[in-house]
């Protein structure tokens, strides 16, 4: 890259030093969401002191490798490098987007036309690298069938931490108790010579996990994006042999639909078709109470939900009495290691817990968070993981 | 010591070219960084794209020992730092006594002498120094190891209770690479020099393939080359090939005497290329594709 040095040099005319300019555009880095630090930033002028100021690569190397942290930094690091010190006259300036991008496929293409058009394709795939973080905040119930498609896509980056439980066996570890049988073992082998003290700790085991999605009517919008969130769950707590792990499924509405074996499938998309044959309530009704009754009749109190982190996904438009729901989960959270709500209306700007249901449960419920779009089942998995 | 401290990056670029290790500006920059503000460089990026083999060539071309400390979970200080060589220990009190009794304090301090110290990595690193110290693969270790590298790469001593100090006298290269499979602590990245190594560009991985498998023909690195950035352009492979892999698979088709890339012998070597069942069955789809048309 060739730039002229008089870019670099205009604004000390104006009466700014060196270091100025540089701690500025840090500060620049920072407003852009770089975690840029005073010490880096320090450590961001020896370096280029070091390489040298007038060399406008160096010095932008020299910023990569000082203010960046990972490669998400790098991005927007070299949008604001290029802001800066490359453009000046024009800021701020979007990137010109060439209209004929939505065009492109229309037109028949001549020959000539060949380069234009896979310049055309290379900016459209940029414009929707950067759209999937917009996608992530999105409403999934108000997105076009298009964007569900992609979102879909992005589950699989969905990263699940299952949460663990401590059990009464021991395991070796590096520090922690010591471990007298391993230890006089240990130097019976070196004829009884006392040897290096052997540790242990208490062993985990992934805790269950218990997922009860709403699939009444008013939750419609969110049915197919709150399963695929499921079947993500179930297949990331799976272990590496690819045993099914301890996530349960189920759906309510007007019934209790015990989805687990469809939800291990691997494949999403025919997990997703397996769960829509075997629920038979699709966009009904609501009767929340009713059927936790039923869970913990039939399952919950018996075990599965013991000590299991269970996870409700609800916006608590309840038919039947909120008393009834109120009740229920009172019981679940006594039997539950944790109760988590997901209110996918939580995340909506003004809103306020008042319907019935929702004010019914919340004294009972441990965490109570939003679920409306990527960005808040990624917080969700966060919650479970913790739990 | 260092025969010729480079005084450029491009010097650097040189230097590492001379080795067989072609990188381009940035690296050479950072690591020129690196160098010059004697701060450990942190190498992130795919699996098989030189991270470790920086490092090798750095030590190569610098003339110096490399020290290397492969990360694994569970990790901690003695088999980073040092440990007492315990049964010799033993063997050396049994000795003093079978000499006849010494002094009890004589043969305790005796006890904790350099001879029986082992020197893992880290210690070896700065007692060498100077020298290449590569971390590998810092993501696999954990939080606390972490904490830990942090208070020796910011002082670069190491305190021994019963021996005392010891300090390197000039501080060795540090060059960590983590493959990203967990976030490193911020802390211990501030302290670093951070630099994401990528995927290199097809002539410059042609020119690798040249430098580091001589023996290859230009045809074949070309074909070559081209089929495995088709491939990882692609993304639909589990695990797409890194440089490493595009060095093996070139290197096994020319002890299989090819001149250029024919479906059959591609078929057959297509192990060192990939190593998944499924990515397998896709390539050989890819083949079919490149090859015929």
């Amino acid at each position: 890259m060739s730039v002229p040095t008089d870019t670099r040099e205009a604004p000390a005319e104006a009466g700014h030093g060196a270091d100025e300019i540089l701690l500025a555009f840090t500060r620049a880095l920072r407003a852009a969401g770089v975690g840029v630090t005073s010490d880096r930033a320090q450590t961001f002028v020896a370096a280029t002191s070091v390489v040298g100021l007038d060399d406008v690569d160096a010095t932008r190397w020299a910023g990569r490798a000082t203010l960046c942290a990972g490669p998400d930094d790098l991005v927007r690091f070299d949008q604001v490098f290029e802001a800066w010190f490359n453009a000046r006259d024009g800021l701020p300036r979007t990137v010109p987007t060439p209209p004929t991008a939505p065009t492109a496929s229309q037109l028949p293409e001549s020959d000539a036309a060949g380069g234009a058009g896979s310049e055309a394709d290379a900016d459209l795939v940029r414009a929707m690298a950067s759209d999937t973080e917009v996608l992530r905040q999105r409403d999934v119930a108000g997105m076009t069938h298009h964007e569900k498609a992609r979102l879909a896509a992005m589950f699989a980056t969905l990263r699940v931490r299952p949460p663990r439980r401590r059990t009464p066996r021991h395991q070796g570890w590096h520090r922690g108790d010591v471990d007298a049988a391993r230890t006089l073992r240990a130097s019976l082998r070196r004829m009884g010579e006392p040897s290096e003290i052997a540790w242990r700790r208490r062993a985990t085991r992934p805790r269950r996990v218990v997922l009860l999605v709403d699939v009444s009517g008013s939750m419609s919008g969110y049915a197919d994006a709150l399963l695929r969130l499921a079947h993500r769950i179930t297949l990331a707590t799976a272990d590496a042999a690819g045993r099914a792990g301890s996530v349960e499924t189920f759906t309510v509405g007007t019934r209790l639909t015990h989805l687990t074996r469809a939800m291990r499938l691997r494949d999403p998309e025919r997990a997703l078709v397996a769960a829509g044959e075997t629920v038979p309530d699709w966009s009904g009704g609501t009767r929340l109470g009713e059927s936790l009754r039923l869970f913990l009749d039939r399952w919950g109190q018996r075990g599965m939900a013991r000590g299991a982190v269970v996870v409700v996904f609800s916006d608590g438009w309840e038919r039947g009495d909120p008393a009834l729901l109120a009740e229920q989960v009172e019981r679940l959270h006594r039997v539950a290691h944790r109760v988590v709500w997901v209110n996918p209306h939580r995340g909506k700007a003004g809103y306020a817990p008042v319907q019935q249901g929702v004010l019914a449960v919340l004294p009972h419920v441990d965490d109570f968070v939003a679920g409306h779009s990527l960005a808040t089942y990624t917080e969700l998995c966060e919650v479970i993981g913790r739990a | 010591m260092q025969p010729t401290p480079p005084a450029s990056p491009s010097d650097v670029a040189t230097l590492l070219g001379s080795t067989g290790y072609l990188c381009d500006d940035d690296l050479a920059t950072v690591a020129f960084l690196a160098l010059r503000m004697e701060r450990p460089l942190l190498l992130e990026g795919e699996p098989g794209t030189g991270k470790t083999a920086l490092a090798e060539a750095l030590a190569q071309t610098l003339d110096l020992p490399l020290v290397r400390l492969q990360c694994y979970e569970g990790i901690d200080a003695t088999q980073a730092l040092y440990d007492w060589d315990f049964p010799r220990q033993i063997l050396h009190l049994r000795a003093l006594e079978a000499a006849g009794g010494a002094d009890a304090e004589e043969a305790e301090k005796s006890l904790y002498d350099e001879r029986f110290l082992l020197a893992r990595p880290v210690l070896a690193a700065l007692q060498q120094s100077p020298a290449v110290l590569l971390v590998d693969e810092v993501d696999r270790a954990d939080d606390e190891f972490e904490a830990f590298l942090l208070e020796v790469l910011s002082t670069y001593q190491v305190s021994i209770p019963e021996l005392g100090t010891v300090a390197a006298a000039t501080p060795p290269i540090v060059v960590l690479t983590s493959n990203r499979t967990r976030e490193l602590h911020d802390a211990l990245k501030r302290r670093c020099l951070y630099h994401w190594i990528d995927h290199p560009g097809l002539e410059r991985e042609v020119e690798i393939v040249r430098s580091r498998a001589p023996e290859v023909s230009e045809t074949l690195a070309r074909q070559v080359v081209t089929l495995v950035q088709q491939l990882r352009e692609g993304g639909s492979l589990q695990k797409p090939p890194g440089v490493a892999e595009t060095l093996d698979w070139a290197r096994a088709l020319e002890h299989l005497g090819a001149e250029h890339l024919d479906l059959e012998t591609a078929a057959r070597t297509l192990g060192a290329l990939v190593k998944y069942r499924e990515d397998a069955e896709r390539v050989r789809h890819a083949l079919d594709r490149v090859l015929t048309a």
